[in-house]
């Protein structure tokens, strides 16, 4: 390791921050392409796979599913974090507790309407670990954070919480998603520092 | 000095892939952007538009990570070129300003395998940069000129004034060496006197007035720079029609 003389930090944060990580105050953007602008009109929401009852949601259906106020600290790649972002959405074990799943579902894709996709394993996803969400802050969420609709699983890696979701589909196996056939980890823990493939 | 042709590729290095790099050249190449060329042991080709992670490490332990494009071409050998705004507040770019020749930080990379180009892909080029976001733009158009590719390409650059244009002599050498290649530039704040190029935001009607034709070509798209910059251009080609599939974006810088 090098030791660069002269070189201090500068910005303090009162939070514990993950190795790597600095902390923000504005919510900077990480897409790989443009911001599709949705309607909620013809939003819809897909949850198959190895469920025992499939189901497509529409944005009046989804948002009668019981919601929860989520405040929490978010983590992007990119090196920024978060602390106590505010957030309303569905948990998705309302989503499964919905569809059933079946006990071989030992993972899950989610899919975008930009045609991006991420995977977790399901046990990243249950016991209040992921959300889908729809409002930031107290008002919709805007459609470069991924309104109207994205997930959230907050203790990985942001680019987990896909944004602009239609689709959740569980499996039996572990399928990369976008950014981690393009090098990213696999799974995206950032207190492990889980950034790119070649990480541990 | 070991030399690998394939980043896919990733080599066994200790501590994840982190390593020395030796300055060995600094150049201000616009106002408030800093190039900065370092020797690597380890050099890893990489694709145009990728980036490294810089480490710096304070005498307490305490350790800043950040990410730089590529400016240099995947054909410069042994040397990894970065193109640095200060940040006058910011933690890690005042202090990359600060080092001289021979002075060492870590690093590792290449980096990401989205925002990426190579003369093996087909149909023209369009690269369009704000403020340092032109960095992984100009890794490209370097590239392009190394590997002797002459297809159609259009580099649309914003800047608040021409002494923030990043690499200004070099793009107008490309420009005037080539009649394939078009830098048209927008200043958003000072223009010079007798001025003719656009002065303002990039919109629909800039994309469409300097790349017109190029749109229908199936051109690969690459737009870089802050957030609302690269929102601006990435919608205004989506109503121009252009296919999304055919755009990639990075956002950084303000
Ligand atoms: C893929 C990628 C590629 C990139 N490529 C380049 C490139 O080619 N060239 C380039 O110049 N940059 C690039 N960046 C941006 C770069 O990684 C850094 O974000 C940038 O250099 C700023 O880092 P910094 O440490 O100097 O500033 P930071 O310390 O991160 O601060 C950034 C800004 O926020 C303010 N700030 C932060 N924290 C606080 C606080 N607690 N209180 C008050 N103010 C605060 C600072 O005043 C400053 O203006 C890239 C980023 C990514 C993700």
């Amino acid at each position: 390791m090098i030791i660069n003389k002269g070189f201090s930090p500068k910005h303090t944060s009162e939070h514990s921050l993950p190795p790597g990580q600095y902390e923000t105050h504005d919510f900077p953007v990480l897409s790989k392409g443009y911001t599709p602008k949705i309607d909620t009109n013809n939003w819809k929401i897909r949850i198959h796979g190895l469920v025992s009852n499939p189901i497509v949601l529409s944005w009046n259906e989804f948002n009668a599913l019981p919601s929860s106020e989520i405040t929490t600290d978010i983590h992007c790649v990119t090196k920024w974090s978060k602390f106590n972002t505010v957030w309303k959405g569905v948990s998705l074990d309302t989503l499964v507790e919905l569809v059933g799943l079946q006990g071989r579902a030992t993972h899950v894709l989610a899919f975008t309407y930009d045609d991006y996709s991420t995977n977790l394993p399901v046990a990243d996803i249950l016991l209040n670990k992921a959300y889908i969400v729809t409002e930031f802050d107290q008002k919709p969420l805007a459609s470069e954070h991924g309104g109207p609709a994205r997930l959230l699983v907050p203790h990985l890696y942001l680019w987990k919480s896909a944004k602009w979701i239609n689709e959740l589909k569980f499996i039996d196996h572990e399928e990369l998603g976008f950014w981690e056939l393009r090098g990213y980890h696999r799974y995206g823990d950032p207190w492990k520092q889980q950034r790119y493939d070649s990480d541990e | 000095m070991v030399i690998h042709g394939n980043n896919n590729v990733m080599i066994a290095m200790n501590d994840n892939n982190w390593q020395k790099a030796r300055l060995v050249k600094s150049k201000m190449i616009a106002t408030d952007v800093k190039s900065l060329t370092f020797q690597v042991d380890e050099w890893i080709k990489h694709k145009a538009g990728q980036h490294y992670d810089i480490r710096l490490t304070a005498e307490n332990g305490y350790q800043a990570q950040r990410s730089y494009s590529i400016a240099s071409a995947p054909e410069d050998f042994g040397i990894v070129e970065f193109g640095i705004q200060l940040l006058s507040e910011g933690e890690v770019s005042p202090y990359l300003f600060t080092l001289q020749e021979d002075d060492e930080i870590e690093i590792r990379g290449p980096l990401g395998q989205h925002f990426v180009w190579e003369t093996s892909l087909s149909g023209p080029l369009i690269l369009i940069g704000g403020g340092s976001g032109v960095v992984p733009l100009v890794s490209m158009l370097r590239h392009r000129y190394m590997a002797g590719d002459t297809r159609k390409t259009i580099f649309l650059i914003s800047a608040q004034s021409l002494d923030h244009v990043l690499y200004r002599d070099e793009l107008e050498a490309y420009m005037q060496n080539d009649p394939n290649v078009e830098i048209p530039i927008t200043l958003t704040q000072q223009k010079p006197m007798g001025w003719l190029g656009y002065e303002r935001r990039v919109d629909k009607e800039m994309l469409q007035e300097t790349m017109g034709d190029v749109l229908s070509q199936k051109p690969s798209i690459y737009i870089c720079g802050p957030t609302p910059f690269v929102e601006a251009c990435a919608s205004g080609l989506i109503d121009l029609a252009v296919d999304p599939s055919l755009i990639k974006t990075e956002r950084f810088g303000g």
